[in-house]
């Protein structure tokens, strides 16, 4: 087997795994980083708004600062954000996006004068400052008190992907691509690197590490409905889970968007509802005025997210070959204002729905889009548990975003939290010596070797992968998605330990060599479903509701029980992940209140 | 009506000593909004799971899914089958070394393009964390976007005449991103660092002029016109490299 050395192994490279890879090279070390896809693929080149930073440029934006970002973001979180992760992180995102500029982001510009901007569906004249004429531009986006949102074009992604992978390239940052970490070498106290399984042959490869990133992006699709790009199947979550050592934290806060498109679940943006558009059911009735007289369309994401899925379950939804979904209706919005100023939109309903949204209904429905939880770090990204093992960016629970992540504040934390992590496995990497033990890294190939041979051969049950899979969906989809209650979590806790069962006896029905995705899956698809008992079990447990997390049983936010954080372990052999909890802040700077939307009651906390 | 689809699909598994080239028919029935993301996925977990194909954000910007369907490079994420006649034939890209089926290692080829193109900012200034950040016009920054937007599908190599002839040809691909530098404020590469990329027959020089490139790029990006602009750019670079008073 071959084995490879390198100081730093990053676990992804996407922007959070390349912006660590850049520090720790440009400190003078060496770095490999892994992807399933070529670097610039990576989901991260998906994003279209742009990041948040309190630049404070823009006309919308003055009197932006980092306090008024702070604020915005612990409140998005429903306090349930490390406080004082929240400040280096606004305090160090401006300089981020001026380091960006300088590697060659094409980020919009301020220009003087007077302009006609957009909101609420009605336009609205503004004068930008000469004094900040060719500055960074910025524009506004859900839960924001000012416009903070750095943007390039419609492809603040992709620009900034690119960019950043230049500059990986430029140091010499090397990325094995196709590659797929499948375990973490480890002793139980030190990791040592990954066992990486090569998508394109199908072999085993060894890299030995003194330090080791995941930064592998999110888990979405352990869900069926996902914005998420396909390959964000938790995997690096699930190889940290399975040292039994490290800890996954708030696994059950995901986050879902209301406007999810069917068949294939790409988003159309939260400003078709901004301007005007209307949800209507399988009768073509308006029914969100019934539910949220004030706000109707204009809740919040999961608010509305909400209605939708209590109104389907009425019998209300529109049934599909896809499944239900109910309609997004933006056809008295004109011709002129659909192809000018929704164009994104206009195009994903040609280009992938095939219909035409100046005539016809944009069928949608609340989508998995963004996970909170992840590998839990200490706020310089180590993670809990095993020594030279970091997180950054949607893998990371790092905790930037507690129950509620805001839009534009999750690129943003790629980039901050991979400049701030990277420096500090540098400094870790200096004088750090460690042994690699040969039997460590033997057992760990053994043990993979044999389980993948196992399933080639159908050793242990001919369970099909894509059935199994399927089942874990429904359960999800059931049990743990926008709203959750005790019975139907009881039951999907119990149904996904059936799954799990399954998940051991996968067989293939294709011969499993070379670049084969049925095999792919089948090594993946056992920790998959533990990151969804993971979720189902902690959204069982938590007796509240907070950010994202809605109980129908529970609807307060309890302070006085619940201001804290899951802490979810696997131990071997165990059918169930073990949870503990922590504080969800120690340093408090702003203490628990109203978020100011989303309505609820709140149960303060007892001091 | 509903259709009844048939799929000739290439087959090939590189890593199976046994595996002949060849294709393979399926049958799918359609259904409303069936994209090929949609028809390759239910073939593959229905019908036959060996088959290999790339997708990622199945959204049209990453680039993975680019194959040749129906004779023509493209976006599989983003081809409805209602657009297409009721049998579809798929192939891999040519010029990109086969991964298996319709997989194709585009990854290898751009990771090769960007090193020689340097496909980075090169400035001699150094970045000031405490500092404001320099300013730019907007529109300049518009114009470096629409050069920017490549998603490196690779549709447009394997529609180059050129590309599929000589395994070292930049493409235009390659000649998009150096006009991207090439436009940048920030890049302080001259006419003449940019001449030792493309100043040759691999390069400009070796560009037929036919604009497949342009018609499948998915993106519609400038490719006719950029091509136009640097053949020319490099043909005064030659001359000034001619004559002694040139500068
Ligand atoms: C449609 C959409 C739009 C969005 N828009 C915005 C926006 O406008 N603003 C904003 O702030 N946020 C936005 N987000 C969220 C944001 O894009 C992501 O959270 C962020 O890009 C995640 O970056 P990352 O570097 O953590 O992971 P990713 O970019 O997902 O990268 C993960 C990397 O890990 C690799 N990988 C995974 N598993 C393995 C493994 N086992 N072995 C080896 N490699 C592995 C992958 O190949 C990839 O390279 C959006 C999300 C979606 C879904
Ligand atoms: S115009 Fe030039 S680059 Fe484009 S396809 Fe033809 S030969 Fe290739
Ligand atoms: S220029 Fe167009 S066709 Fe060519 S790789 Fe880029 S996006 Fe694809
Ligand atoms: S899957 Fe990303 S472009 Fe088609």
């Amino acid at each position: 087997m071959q084995i490879i050395h390198t100081d730093l192994l990053t676990i992804g490279a996407g922007l959070a795994g390349e912006r660590c890879a850049i520090e720790v090279a440009g400190a003078g070390f060496s770095v490999v980083c892994l992807s399933l896809v070529p670097a610039r693929r990576s989901h991260s080149v998906a994003a279209q708004g742009g990041m948040q930073a309190a630049l404070g440029n823009a006309i919308m934006g003055d009197g932006d600062s980092p306090d008024v970002h702070f604020l915005d973001t612990v409140k998005g979180s429903d306090w349930g954000a490390d406080q004082e992760v929240a400040r280096m992180f606004v305090e160090a995102a401006p300089i981020e996006m001026r380091r960006l500029a300088h590697w060659g982001v094409p980020w919009n510009r301020v220009v003087a004068g007077t302009h006609t901007y957009w909101k609420g569906g009605k336009p609205f004249d503004a004068t930008e400052k000469a004094e900040n004429h060719g500055l960074i531009h910025s524009r506004a986006f859900g839960g924001t008190a000012k416009w903070r949102t750095c943007y390039a074009s419609d492809g603040a992604g992709h620009a900034v992907l690119y960019t950043m992978d230049n500059r990986a390239a430029q140091l010499g940052v090397t990325v094995h691509d196709r590659s797929e970490a499948v375990s973490l070498i480890h002793d139980g106290e030190t990791c040592h690197g990954a066992i990486v399984r090569c998508l394109r042959t199908g072999e085993l490869r060894a890299y030995l590490a003194r330090a080791t990133l995941i930064a592998s992006g999110g888990y979405g699709r352990i869900y069926r409905a996902s914005t998420n790009a396909i390959i964000c199947e938790g995997t690096g979550l699930s190889l940290a889970l399975d040292t039994g050592v490290a800890k996954l934290g708030n696994m059950e806060a995901v986050q879902f968007h209301p406007t999810g498109t069917v068949p294939t679940d790409i988003l159309v943006t939260e400003g078709c509802r901004g301007d005007g558009g209307t949800l209507l059911d399988r009768d073509e009735y308006r029914f969100m005025p019934d539910y949220e007289p004030d706000k109707a369309e204009l809740a919040s994401r999961d608010v509305v997210s909400r209605r939708m899925i209590e109104h389907m379950r009425t019998g209300k939804g529109v049934q599909s070959p896809y499944g239900e979904h109910l309609w997004l209706d933006i056809r008295h919005l004109g011709e002129q204002h659909i192809r000018t100023k929704l164009r994104e939109v206009d195009e994903i309903c040609q280009n992938f729905l095939g219909i035409d949204p100046l005539h016809q209904l944009i069928p949608v429905r609340p989508t998995q889009h963004y996970s909170m939880g992840g590998v839990r770090t200490d706020k310089t990204g180590a993670a809990y548990g095993l020594k030279g093992l970091f997180s950054a960016g949607e893998s990371a629970c790092w905790d930037l975003h507690g129950f509620n992540r805001l839009g534009g504040n999750s690129l943003a934390e790629t980039v901050v939290a991979g400049g701030i992590v990277g420096r500090n496995i540098a400094e870790f990497l200096q004088g750090y010596d460690t042994a690699f033990s040969t039997a460590h890294v033997r057992e760990a190939a053994t043990r993979d070797e044999a389980r993948i041979g196992r399933i080639v051969s159908g050793a242990d049950g001919k369970e099909s992968v894509y059935a199994v899979r399927e089942a874990m969906y429904d359960i999800l989809e059931r049990a743990a998605y926008v709203f959750r209650n005790g019975k139907d979590l009881t039951w999907g806790v119990q149904a996904l330990q059936e799954v799990h069962e399954r998940a051991q006896h996968i067989g293939l029905a294709s011969d499993g060599v070379g670049a084969n995705a049925e095999l792919a899956l089948a090594i993946r698809m056992p920790g998959m479903v533990r990151l969804a008992l993971c979720v189902c079990h902690g959204a069982l447990m938590r007796t509240e509701s907070r950010g994202s997390h809605t109980r129908e049983d529970f609807p307060e936010r309890n302070d006085r029980d619940w201001l804290n954080r899951t802490l979810a372990s696997w131990r071997p052999g165990a059918d169930l992940p073990h949870l503990d909890y922590e504080p969800a802040t120690s340093y408090v700077e702003l203490p628990p209140g109203d978020r100011g939307y989303g309505g609820g009651k709140i149960i303060p906390a007892a001091s | 009506m509903q259709r009844s689809l048939t799929f000739n699909i290439f087959r090939h598994n590189p890593q199976d000593p046994a595996s002949v080239p060849h294709m393979d028919t399926y049958r799918l029935d359609e259904t409303d909004s069936m994209t090929l993301f949609i028809a390759l996925h239910r073939l593959r977990e229905e019908q036959d799971p060996s088959l290999k194909f790339d997708f990622c954000c199945r959204a049209g910007v990453c680039g993975s899914c680019a194959m040749v369907i129906n004779g023509r490079p493209g976006l599989a994420c983003h081809t409805k089958t209602r657009d297409l006649p009721a049998t579809i034939t798929l192939l891999p890209l040519p010029v990109f070394k086969l991964v298996g089926d319709l997989a194709v290692d585009t990854g290898t080829w751009f990771r090769a393009m960007y090193q020689r193109t340097e496909s980075w900012i090169h400035t001699r200034a150094e970045f000031e964390p405490a500092a404001q950040e320099a300013r730019m016009e907007n529109e300049v920054a518009n114009a470096i976007y629409e050069l920017d937007r490549c998603i490196e599908c690779g549709c447009c190599v394997a529609a180059c005449g050129t590309a599929n002839l000589r395994p070292d040809f930049l493409a235009p691909a390659g000649f998009i991103r150096v006009a991207r530098f090439a436009a940048d404020p920030r890049d302080e590469r001259t006419d003449a660092d940019f001449y030792e990329i493309i100043g040759s027959d691999e390069g400009i020089f070796g560009c037929m002029g036919l604009l497949a490139c342009e018609d499948v790029c998915p993106k519609h990006l400038p490719l006719q016109n950029q091509l136009g602009y640097l053949r020319r750019k490099m043909g005064l670079t030659v001359l000034k490299k001619l004559l002694p008073f040139g500068g």
